[in-house]
């Protein structure tokens, strides 16, 4: 059958109602501070890792948010834990508790 | 039995309350800290949403107040004593008053941009305030970078010491984003050819015309919104800034150079409002600026009979709304001087 | 003939059982050890460090020698216990071969020596003969031992009076074991002179006379009474011991074994080991760690003070929260008076806690510096800083320094937050990077600014260069005549930041290069006992508001004798500070920069 451009490939969508939201209960128990994000990026922007490689702190608060946790479990292992994130946060995230209880929680979930 | 109004701070809201009251038939004496009336309007050079020239309102409000109204400028009130149903003003000249009503008008100051060292202010020549480049554009004098260049790339830095807990300020300074829009189209009338920056987190266009004016900065302008927050900033040899920010809508680090890099700083509440309600045992909210009676229906009044409030020593306010604010706030006292 | 009474089996059960615990738990760890420390326990104990380690265990374990320098009443509770039993126990012993025919006696022989023997040949007064004096040495230590008692019990509502504002919240081991411990003493005296009233002699100076009393009151009862009352004494004894192992009272025997183990040079290992074990039981639970934490005295977080999280590691209890939930200050650690590495305790079980996840780290570029003499790593936070940084560049270009500023696009993190979060393993490949970048940048002198990469770089990178925090560096510059200072005539008060204090053991330079320029105030908690800004990258668990009332607290205390400048020395101090500071907050670097002459 003819692919048609408009065909909804699967690894694009993100399926909410499918998605995984356990690793975000786990963060909403364990680290609220990641209720309070709203994207602004200055983590991302200042981060030591995310200047050297295909890093965003910023985005995996948001990817958490949406259940998304395939791409969490690559991206939590490139944080070096320095802690800029945090002094420049605008909403007090704690970002390096944020990912180890990440971690935590992937492991738990294993 | 004449009763007396005092009203402390003579900048938009106490000049408008003066007038109204006046206006009502009541005696009011306005007290100003500075030699002249007008708060900060006087540092302002063209207003948003429309760029008219602010001295156009500045004239305004003090043709209204004429003689009706009794003003006292290089007045600092020392102590407030809160009688029954009176107050007596102790004045740093050594002079004391005594009147009915009490009006807070005293306003905000701006925030030290100085606090958000990473953005390096008062470390870099070319980082500068918006305050600072309201006054660049009021003096009339050429803008250049501190090197007398003229700018070919320049910056807005959006919401600095507004919504962030590291300032101890989570409170959205309202007006920043609409200023930030208007000096950058200001910028651009200057040098069409300069490149024109704004690094935002949101943009509030909460008041008329003031989404058609981010419009016209997009459509006529071509100024650059890049949704971001700045982190921090760096000096190059030359003295231009580098500054870094995530591009949230690619979501990819940026980094980039420009030659003039222009901080909104937000509102604060000043230090002299504190005092003052400190005198009087009003409640201060969370966000350290003044509680009125009810935050919907008694917005001009306080806790306290007899003390009232108008203008931004509740929060940030943009000038419309402090002279509407100050108008309501003539009425109540107008209404509460007859029951006395 | 053998004295016995079945009253005496409760004690002698327990002590069998204790002893039976110590050697096995002893033996447990000795033999864990790896085989090194195993050869240096075996060479310790035929070497001069054996008899040392015994001095120490006579003034620590019962003179209570720290304890002392505390607060006086506190080290007299802890020592008239200690010492005080010790005593007894040994006078007892040398009392009961004044009695005994037999060489070897059963142990329960000389603790119960007074329900055996009544010895009416000496008088109580009689303290020139050998029995006399012993007679009046067992009623004097056992005096010595209930003032302490006293003591404690007033510790219960006054601990203010012994330097204490919080005491250790108790488990129920610890009650058991206390209930007991308190009972031991006093039961004995009641014991011992209701037994010397009835015979009417065998007492010393406080047993016969209150015993004479006791057998003018109860008569011819008071012999069930003193039988019941043995019972109730040796009951308390065999509880006590069957619970020790339990309870905090472990720390006596297993102090002792720290106290050879560090003697024999054993050194603390990064992961569970004997060692941390060994410490981990050693913790006395006298809670002095608590009043010092800043989290309970300011941030009101009470269940997380060292000796509460080395008990629940004890017990294996001990959670994910509790174990991130730690500014690794080092002040605990500061004021133990049992020198527990309870900094590095915490980092073991964060390691435990990290789980199978790995870092990916292979992004890491090839380090490519330019050579110089001088290497300058600002730190990541520094960069948050730039007016620190500002000032460095100013004072080395003043200096005419010939330097390369290694991290100035930006830089891989030093790796002592990573090994903060007990990661020690993934920490290393940074400190691998950061350490081919310094030793091809071909310097001999490395410099920073951030003292949390100073410690790691000492501690950790092995480095053939001499490594400096730039107070130090600054310091040698200014000496050797390089920068010209004039004073700015401003009072300042100065932080000593964590890692570079208590850390790293650097007070004087920041010290002497604010004398140069500014006059000190003094500020009252500092150097060794300087308080945390809040800021510390140690821990994890915690929320933004809770280190801001760290944060305002150690300002209050920071700026009490009124300075106009805060100065500290590390970027991240810096800015903690600023954001809550009414005062300004500057850098040690700052202050020398603003000081050299236009």
């Amino acid at each position: 059958m003819k692919e048609f451009g408009y065909t909804v490939h699967k690894e694009r969508l993100i399926d909410y109602d499918r998605n995984d939201k356990r690793v975000l209960n786990h963060l909403k128990k364990h680290e609220p501070s990641v209720l309070t994000c709203i994207a602004c990026g200055s983590c991302t922007a200042t981060c030591s890792a995310g200047q050297l490689v295909d890093f965003n702190i910023r985005l995996v608060q948001t990817l958490l948010r949406r259940g998304e946790i395939e791409p969490l479990k690559k991206e939590v292992r490139k944080c070096m834990l320095c802690g800029k994130c945090i002094l420049i946060c605008p909403r007090g995230v704690n970002m390096r508790n944020l990912i180890l209880a990440i971690q935590t929680a992937i492991d738990k979930l294993q | 039995m004449t009763r007396t109004t005092v009203i402390i701070g003579g900048g938009v809201a106490g000049m408008t309350a003066a007038s109204r009251l006046a206006d009502l038939g009541e005696q009011v004496i306005l007290l100003e800290r500075e030699e002249q009336v007008g708060g900060h309007l006087r540092n302002w050079d063209r207003l948003f949403p429309n760029r008219r020239p602010g001295y156009e309102v500045l004239n305004y409000l003090t043709e209204e107040l004429g003689s009706k109204v009794d003003i006292r400028c290089l007045q600092t009130v020392t102590t407030i004593f809160s009688g029954e149903r009176d107050f007596q003003l102790q004045l740093a000249s050594g002079k004391s008053l005594r009147c009915d009503a009490l009006l807070l008008a005293t306003g905000f100051d701006l925030f030290d941009a100085r606090r958000k060292e990473e953005y390096g202010y008062a470390i870099y020549d070319n980082v500068i305030t918006s305050a600072e480049l309201e006054e660049l554009f009021r003096s009339g004098a050429p803008i250049t970078t501190r090197q007398g260049k003229v700018p070919k790339r320049v910056g807005f830095v959006h919401c600095v010491g507004s919504r962030d807990e590291k300032a101890g300020n989570l409170y959205c300074s309202k007006v920043c984003c609409v200023t930030g829009v208007k000096q950058a189209i200001e910028i651009k009338e200057l040098f069409p050819e300069a490149e024109v920056f704004g690094f935002y987190m949101d943009l509030r266009m909460f008041d008329r015309h003031f989404e058609e004016m981010y419009y016209e900065a997009q459509q006529k302008w071509d100024i650059n919104f890049l949704r971001g927050r700045v982190s921090e900033c760096a000096e190059n040899q030359d003295q231009s800034i580098v500054l870094k920010i995530e591009d949230t809508l690619t979501s990819r680090p940026l980094k980039m150079t420009v030659d003039l890099l222009v901080l909104l700083v937000g509102f604060v509440p000043s230090p002299e409002t504190l005092r003052l309600a400190a005198m009087l045992d009003l409640p201060v909210g969370e966000d350290r600026f003044l509680e009125p009676a009810d935050e919907h229906t008694k917005s001009t009044l306080t806790v306290k009979p007899g003390v009232f409030l108008a203008g931004a020593v509740k929060g940030p306010f943009s000038i419309s709304n402090a002279i509407a604010d100050a108008g309501t706030a003539a009425l109540q006292i107008h209404a509460y001087l007859k029951t006395l | 003939m053998i004295s016995f009474n079945l009253f005496v089996l409760p004690f002698s059960f327990g002590l069998i059982y204790l002893l039976y615990m110590i050697i096995r738990w002893w033996t447990k760890w000795i033999r864990a050890l790896p085989p090194e420390d195993r050869a240096r326990f075996r060479k310790g104990i035929f070497s001069r460090q054996f008899f040392s380690g015994l001095k120490e265990v006579f003034l620590e374990s019962l003179v209570h020698r720290k304890m002392f320098r505390r607060n006086a009443l506190l080290g007299f509770m802890h020592m008239s216990f200690a010492l005080g039993w010790f005593l007894l126990i040994l006078a007892g012993n040398i009392e009961s071969r004044i009695y005994s025919t037999s060489h070897v006696n059963p142990p329960y022989y000389p603790i119960f020596l007074k329900f055996f023997i009544h010895d009416r040949t000496v008088l109580w007064f009689e303290i020139n003969t050998v029995p006399g004096f012993f007679r009046f040495l067992m009623d004097f230590l056992l005096l010595f031992i209930l003032s302490g008692l006293i003591l404690a019990m007033i510790k219960r509502g006054r601990s203010r009076w012994f330097g204490m504002t919080r005491t250790t919240h108790s488990q129920l081991t610890d009650r058991v074991a206390l209930v007991c411990l308190w009972l031991i003493f006093p039961v004995r005296l009641l014991a011992e002179s209701f037994t010397d009233g009835y015979y009417g002699a065998g007492g010393g100076f406080a047993t016969q006379h209150l015993g004479n009393l006791f057998a003018v009151l109860f008569r011819e009862s008071s012999q069930h009474i003193a039988y019941a009352l043995w019972w109730l004494y040796s009951l308390a004894l065999g509880i006590f011991f069957v619970t020790l192992p339990f309870s905090r009272y472990w720390h006596i025997p297993t102090e002792v074994l720290l106290i050879f183990f560090r003697r024999f040079g054993i050194p603390p290992k990064r992961i569970a080991s004997s060692f941390s074990q060994v410490e981990i039981g050693a913790c006395s639970r006298c809670g002095v760690c608590i009043d010092v934490c800043q989290l309970g005295s300011a941030a009101r977080i009470h269940d997380i003070q060292a000796v509460y999280f080395l008990r629940s590691v004890r017990d294996e209890q001990v959670s994910r929260d509790i174990t991130l939930r730690c500014l690794v200050c080092g002040r605990c650690q500061e004021t133990c008076p049992v020198g527990i590495n309870i900094d590095l305790i915490r980092l073991i079980e964060r390691y435990n806690f990290s789980g199978s996840h790995a870092s990916d780290f292979t992004y890491l570029p090839e380090p490519a510096p330019r050579k110089a003499q001088v290497a300058y790593f600002a730190g990541c936070m520094t960069h948050l800083t730039p007016s620190i940084i500002r000032a460095m560049k100013g004072i080395l270009q003043e200096a005419g320094i010939d330097y390369h500023f290694l991290d100035e696009e930006g830089s891989v993190c030093c790796g002592r937050p990573m090994m903060l979060s007990g990661k020690h393993e993934q920490a290393g490949e940074l400190i691998r990077f950061n350490r081919e970048l310094i030793l091809q940048s071909g310097a001999d002198t490395l410099v920073t600014s951030c003292p949390i990469c100073f410690r790691v770089f000492r501690e950790e990178y092995n480095l053939p260069v001499r490594i400096l925090h730039h107070t130090q560096y600054l310091l040698e510059l200014i000496k050797s005549g390089k920068v010209p200072l004039q004073t700015v005539f401003r009072k300042v008060a100065y932080h000593d930041p964590c890692d570079l204090g208590r850390g790293s053991n650097e007070y004087r330079a920041p010290r002497e290069l604010l004398a140069k320029v500014a006059e000190l105030v003094e500020v009252p908690e500092e150097k060794e006992d300087a308080l945390c800004c809040g800021g510390s990258l140690g821990i994890y668990t915690i929320s933004s508001r809770k280190r801001d009332l760290i944060t305002s607290d150690a300002l209050d205390k920071l700026t009490s004798s009124g300075p106009e400048v805060l100065v500290t020395a590390c970027p991240l101090c810096k800015k903690t500070f600023s954001r809550l500071a009414g005062i300004e907050v500057l850098d040690v670097a700052e202050m020398v920069y603003g000081a050299i002459p236009e």
